[in-house]
Order: C-alpha cells, then structure tokens, then sequence
C-alpha cells in the first residue's frame, strides 16, 4: 500500500535512512572530543599556523596527502607514532585525505628543518628529483592578511595575543604554510618515545670494506644528498665532506638524527643501509 | 490512445548540457591524469592538480550525473505517472539555476575557495545554491507525483524519491559550517567527528546520488529498450528497502584503522558486506528479465550498454565490500587500487547505464532515428576498452604500491623508501592517461552521433514516437 501512497512512502523511506544515521553518524559525538579522548598537551593553531593550514586547503593538498597513521608497523616506521583521536579536536574541517599519492604529513611537523620546507615546495624536484609534485614557488609572493587572520580564530575561538597577530605583517603564505607544516603531530612528545637509546659498543661492519661504497654512495644520493650536497659541501644541513666522527657517533647521528637541529633520524633505513652510509661519508675520500 | 502534452523541451535541454559536463569532467580528468606523470602540466594557481581534481569530481558528479539524471528523472516521472510536469517554469528555473550552480562551482573551485571536504567541496553560497536546485526538482518531482494519473508507483519512482529525501539530509547535515567571509567557512564538526560525517556523507553520496538514482533508470529503460518487463516485483521491493537501510551504516569504512571509535568501524565493514546481497538482488532481476532475450545482447545496442552496466554494478558491490575488510583495508587503502575502483563505478556501472538511456532518449525527444548504430557500437567497446584499461592498470599499480609499502627487511626495517615506491608507479599513471584518452575518443563519438542524429536523423515512425 506503500507503492500507492506517496507521503507515507517518503515517510518510510526517511525513517529507514535515518536508523543506520543516529547510531552510526550520532551517537560518537558521545564519546568523540571529550574528556575520553582529551589530550592536555594538545594545543590550538596560532595565528599564523592556522593562515597556513587555510592555504593547505586552498591549495587542495588533502588530494595528494593524507594526515593519519594508522596502527600497522610499517606505517609506524615510515611516519611515525599512530595518530590519537584527541589530536585532532582543533582541526575544523579534518583534513585527513583518502588517497597517498604523496606521503603521510600527520608526523611532518619538525621533521625537517624549515628551509627543507621552503626549497622542496618551491621546487620540489630540486629536492626530490622524480617527484610528481607540483612546485608552489607562487605561495613566496603572497601575503598573510592579519585583520581576516585574527577573524577567523574568533570564530574558531582559538585563544591569540595581540602581539601573534601584528607579526602576520609581512609574513608571505609560504612562511604560514611551512609554520603548520611544522606543527603536525608535534604535539605529542613522540619523537622522543621513539628514540632508539644504543646500548654497548657498536662496531662497523663494514670497517675497510671498500665493496659496499657503491651502495653507499646510492643511499646517500637518495636520502642525504638534497640537504648535504651532492659533493657532501652543503647547503641546507652543514657541509660534511670532512666530517672527522668516530664511526659510532655517527651511526648514531644518522640512525637517530638530530631532533632539535633539523636533521631526521633514518631509522627506517635498518642497521644495515645506515652503517653503508656511514662508510660513505667517512671513507669516499680514500678512492 | 491519446497522449498527454508532455514537455519533452526540458529533458532535451538537460540532456544537452548534462552531455556538456561531462565532457568537462572527462577532460578535465585526462589533463589531471597527465598531471601526474608531468608535474611541469600544472600551471600555477589555478591550474594545478590540488585545485583541478575537485573540478573533476563536481563536474562528474554534479554536471554529468546529477544533470542527466534530471534529465532522465523528468522524462521517466511524466511517463510513469500518465502526466505531465507539475510546472513547465519551475523546471525551466531549474535549468537555468543548474547551469548556474555548476559554473559557479567550477569558477570558485579553480580560485582556491573550497571546503576540503571530498565530493562536498563547494563553499557555503554554492552550498545554497544547490539546496535551492535540489529543492526546486524535488518540488516538481513530489507534485508531479501527487496528481498521478497511475495509481501504482513504479519501482524507479522508489529510487527517485529514496534519493531525493536522502540527497537532502546528507547535503544539509554534512555541510554546517560556520562562515568567516563570503567565501570562506570553518566545519561546525571538529577533527574524528568531522571525519566520521563526512564519510557517513560521501559514502552515502554514493548510495543516494550514484546507486538508487542510476537504478532508477536501470529499471526503467531496461524493461523499455528489451520489451520485456522487469523479472521480479518482490525482489525489488526487498532490494530497495534493505538497500536503503543497509547504505547509512556503512560510512566508517572509509576510516578503518583511523581514530574513529573501533565499534562504528566494526558495524560499517559488517554492513558492507552485508550490501552485497541488495546489490545483487538488483542484479540478478535484470540478468533474469533477459531470460530469453539473450540475443538481444548482439542485435540490441541499448540492452549491451545496460547489461554491462548492471555488471560492472555487481562487480563493484563485490569489490567496494572487500575493501571494507579491515584486514584488507590496511593492504590497499590509500593507494592507486581505490581511484581504480571508483572509476569502474563512475565510468563502467552510472555512465554505461546513462548512455543507453540517452540513447533510448534521443529519437523520442527530438523525432529522429538514431544517425548510425555502427557509431553507438564504436562508443560502446571505446568507453568499455578506456574504463578497463584504467581500472586494471589501477589495480595493479595499487597492490605493488600496498606490497611495497609495507614490505619490511629482515631486520624489521623499511625494504622501500616512499620515492622508490612512487618512480615505480609512473608506467601505470601513463597506462592510466592513455585509457582516459580512449575514453575521451569515446565520448566524441558518442557526441558526434548525437549531434548528427538531430541535424540529420531520419524522422522516426510511430514506433519510436508513440511509446
């Protein structure tokens, strides 16, 4: 009797649509953002992060990158810590993405230094040589408004200073987007929870094998080479065509990296692929 | 016996310029596609990837799918119920705030004034602008309804109307926000419950835009293009409800293994699998109405375009349910595998069925025999052979990435950084560029056919005509 009655009909078919809706889409917000999931080091964007995170979506960066690690292990060792629900709770819209044509960014925050961030999206082959990436060199010209700026964290209510806004002067988009870039997942301390701490004496392999430099000189091309240089004088990390490091120390630089100063730790690269680079960097010289 | 005045002028129209944007979509998709072999293509600001892809999507969505299914909805909703529209003006308003709505959608898109939200980027005024449209159509539809001239309501009103009410609550819920400027708004949900909306929206946005709606169609011009009627009245009545109860359940599982509380993901992954069995009661009534027409399938070209179509429907509803598998969620979720699927939705199963429709539209809307069945032949194995080729080449490319990605030493270290993972999926993204070529090739052809079929058919006889 359905089929002839069109209003009970429409009736029928809203009650059915909205049974899966209440329980599924509803009832979270129950437990979603509250005490369960709150987490008290967790803050809101500054002023400046948040023009940023507004130019990310501008420029519609959540098609190409995701900001959500999931609990799998190697997701966990090429990005890092799992994401946590209460990280989340400032972010208006959610920018978690559906498709990684590029890399995760939920743990990019510090883990490069901001002139990483500057070059590779300006030119991101100058950096990265086969990626796909289109360059953003445009963002350098234009500028943060601060009056809009300090508009949209009254209606976000994210607290600000006085002081935070009158900074946005000057500031290009490109500075907002690198200061949100490096804010991601910075909020909980992960990076030291998964330090590896050495114990013991730690020997090279590799000490006077000359077989493995090939391979070394491979790794270092395609991880160290766009901050070192090519030639190991430089540019954005330190020149280090001399660098005079007892092998351990600097297995353990490169393993761990350098946390407050701009360099990310290889880890993920295994014990193997890092003494090879080791013996790179220390011994290219000799042949 | 005496037919009704019915306006056939605005399905004509919106036929016309649903065709117009998908030919949009369809180009815009195959430029993007290059896009990312060639980063060089992009064109800085408004011509880059991030800014196009949800041109892309839009045009699809709501110029190609939603246009044509207007089109199609006013035509079937006249004939169904023995009438004509409620109100010609209202559905010439609605053609004219259409094509309003979708270029203003393109123009602020490609300006950077988005929302981020997939498949519901538009900004706030744009967001009114479609209630407004989808009001308008639904008003029509509804009255058209209420001064019936057949009592019974056919299955495809079921789905038009299912898909109205839907449509209206998924938009409205999904897009509160709260603006700062005229073109810029913050989500009235934050960060896991953003997340968990907005997928209950876009999963549901399939459901209700690009299942029930080309359902609607299927189960009308099926029985029309074959001359024989639908194989089972029950089938559809529990393949309709339990579709429509089953679909809102099942949002989270765009959100395996994220923060989004384990239990909701657990009832969506049950309930996608449970899908199956709506999907394929759909299915199977259109494969068993061709029970003794199966040679209909080499002399009629309509009935292969909308037997393929339900296929590839059945082949999604088995694939989407897999993917909703938590354990093979974690495998291919986030690569190349998930566009793969989409588009075998998109291009194979919605636009297959669409093309026959429109093809079955044509000479009744305008007069005119079609210009050359060879052409709608062509079209046919084009799209067919451009949708294969990008959905295998995905596919693939998407369980090398996933093993790849995944893929550990013996040391439990890394086997792949994500650059040596990316050089090995250009050869794909090229297979995939060129199939949307072929897909383009087949659209010409298809609007060439057209074209001509209005400029040149032969005047149709009363077979065509009368019906």
């Amino acid at each position: 009797m359905w089929e002839k009655k069109p209003a009970l009909f429409l009736l029928l078919a809203t009650l059915t649509i909205l049974v899966g809706t209440v329980v599924t889409m509803v009832l979270p917000f129950a437990w979603v953002n509250t005490d369960a999931d709150r987490i008290a080091s967790v803050k809101p964007y500054t002023p400046l992060q948040l023009a940023g995170r507004d130019i990310y979506i501008r420029e519609g960066c959540n098609n190409c990158h995701t900001q959500t690690v999931r609990p799998l292990v190697a997701e966990v060792l090429r990005y890092g810590d799992y994401s946590k629900s209460g990280e989340f709770r400032y972010d208006r819209p959610f920018l978690w993405g559906s498709k990684r044509t590029g890399p995760d960014l939920a743990r990019i925050g510090g883990k490069y230094p901001d002139a990483w961030h500057y070059q590779h999206l300006a030119a991101p082959t100058s950096m990265v040589p086969r990626s796909n990436m289109p360059a953003y060199a445009f963002l350098n010209q234009g500028t943060v408004d601060p009056a809009y700026t300090r508009r949209k964290m009254e209606v976000l209510g994210f607290p600000y200073r006085a002081a935070e806004i009158s900074a946005l002067q000057g500031k290009t988009e490109m500075d907002a987007l690198v200061a949100y870039l490096q804010k991601l997942g910075s909020d909980i301390p992960w990076r030291q929870a998964a330090r590896t701490v050495m114990v013991g004496e730690l020997h090279n392999p590799y000490q006077g094998d000359s077989s493995v430099l090939s391979a070394g000189s491979a790794l270092f091309e395609a991880h160290c080479s766009a901050c070192h240089g090519k030639e190991m004088t430089g540019g954005i990390g330190p020149d280090i065509h001399d660098l005079d490091l007892p092998d351990a120390d600097l297995y353990q630089l490169v393993f761990n990296g350098i946390p407050d100063g701009g360099m990310p730790g290889f880890s993920s690269l295994g014990t193997d692929r890092v003494w090879k680079i080791v013996n790179f960097v220390k011994y290219h010289k000799r042949h | 016996m005496e037919q009704p005045a019915y306006n056939y002028a605005i399905v004509r129209s919106f036929v016309t310029w649903s065709i117009v944007w998908g030919l949009v979509a369809v180009l815009v998709g195959v430029f993007i596609a290059f896009q990312l072999v060639d980063p060089n293509l992009n064109v800085p600001p408004y011509l880059t990837y991030g800014r196009l892809r949800p041109l892309h999507t839009n045009a699809g969505i709501f110029g190609w799918a939603i246009g044509s299914f207007f089109a199609t909805f006013l035509y079937m909703v006249q004939r169904l119920c023995r009438t004509p529209l409620w109100s010609d003006r209202l559905a010439r308003f609605q053609l004219w705030f259409f094509n309003a709505t979708i270029i203003t959608a393109a123009v602020t898109l490609l300006l950077g004034f988005n929302t981020s939200k997939e498949y519901h980027e538009l900004e706030w005024p744009v967001d009114i602008m479609v209630v407004i449209l989808w009001v308008v159509f639904a008003v029509n539809i509804i009255m058209t309804i209420a001064k019936r001239r057949e009592e019974q309501m056919y299955i495809s009103l079921w789905f038009m109307l299912a898909s109205i009410v839907g449509v209206a609550i998924l938009y409205i819920v999904n897009g509160a926000e709260v603006p700062v400027s005229l073109f810029k708004s913050y989500s009235a949900y934050a960060g896991t419950n953003d997340a968990n909306v907005e997928w209950w929206y876009g999963h549901n946005a399939v459901a209700m835009v690009l299942t029930a709606p080309p359902l609607a169609v299927f189960y009308y011009f099926l029985p029309k293009s074959t001359g024989v009627p639908i194989y089972s009245h029950r089938l559809s009545i529990i393949a309709f409800w339990s579709l429509i109860f089953m679909y809102l359940w099942t949002g989270a599982h765009h959100l395996l293994w994220t923060p989004v509380p384990d239990w909701v993901q657990t009832l969506a992954m049950a309930f996608s699998v449970m899908l199956i069995a709506p999907s394929w009661g759909s299915v199977f009534n259109g494969y068993l109405s061709m029970e003794g027409q199966w040679h209909q399938m080499r002399e009629n070209y309509l009935v292969k375009f909308l037997i393929l179509g339900i296929t590839f429907y059945g082949l999604q509803t088995l694939q989407g349910p897999l993917q909703a598998i938590r354990s093979f969620s974690a495998f291919i979720h986030y690569t190349d595998w998930v566009p793969g699927h989409v588009h075998m939705g998109a291009l194979g199963w919605v636009s297959l069925v669409l093309f026959a429709a429109i093809y079955y539209l044509v000479p009744r809307i305008y007069g005119r025999e079609l210009y050359s069945i060879p052409l709608a032949n062509l079209h046919f194995w084009l799209v067919l052979v451009g949708q294969l080729g990008y959905s295998v080449s995905m596919w693939i490319a998407g369980v090398q990435q996933a093993g790849m990605w995944h893929s550990l030493n013996p040391d439990g270290s890394l086997a792949y950084s994500f650059m040596e993972t990316l050089i090995e999926m250009y050869p794909y993204w090229w297979a995939r560029a060129i199939s949307g070529v072929i897909y383009l090739v087949g659209i010409g052809v298809f609007i060439y056919n057209l074209l001509m079929t209005v400029r040149r058919g032969k005047p149709a006889g009363e077979a065509v005509q009368g019906v």
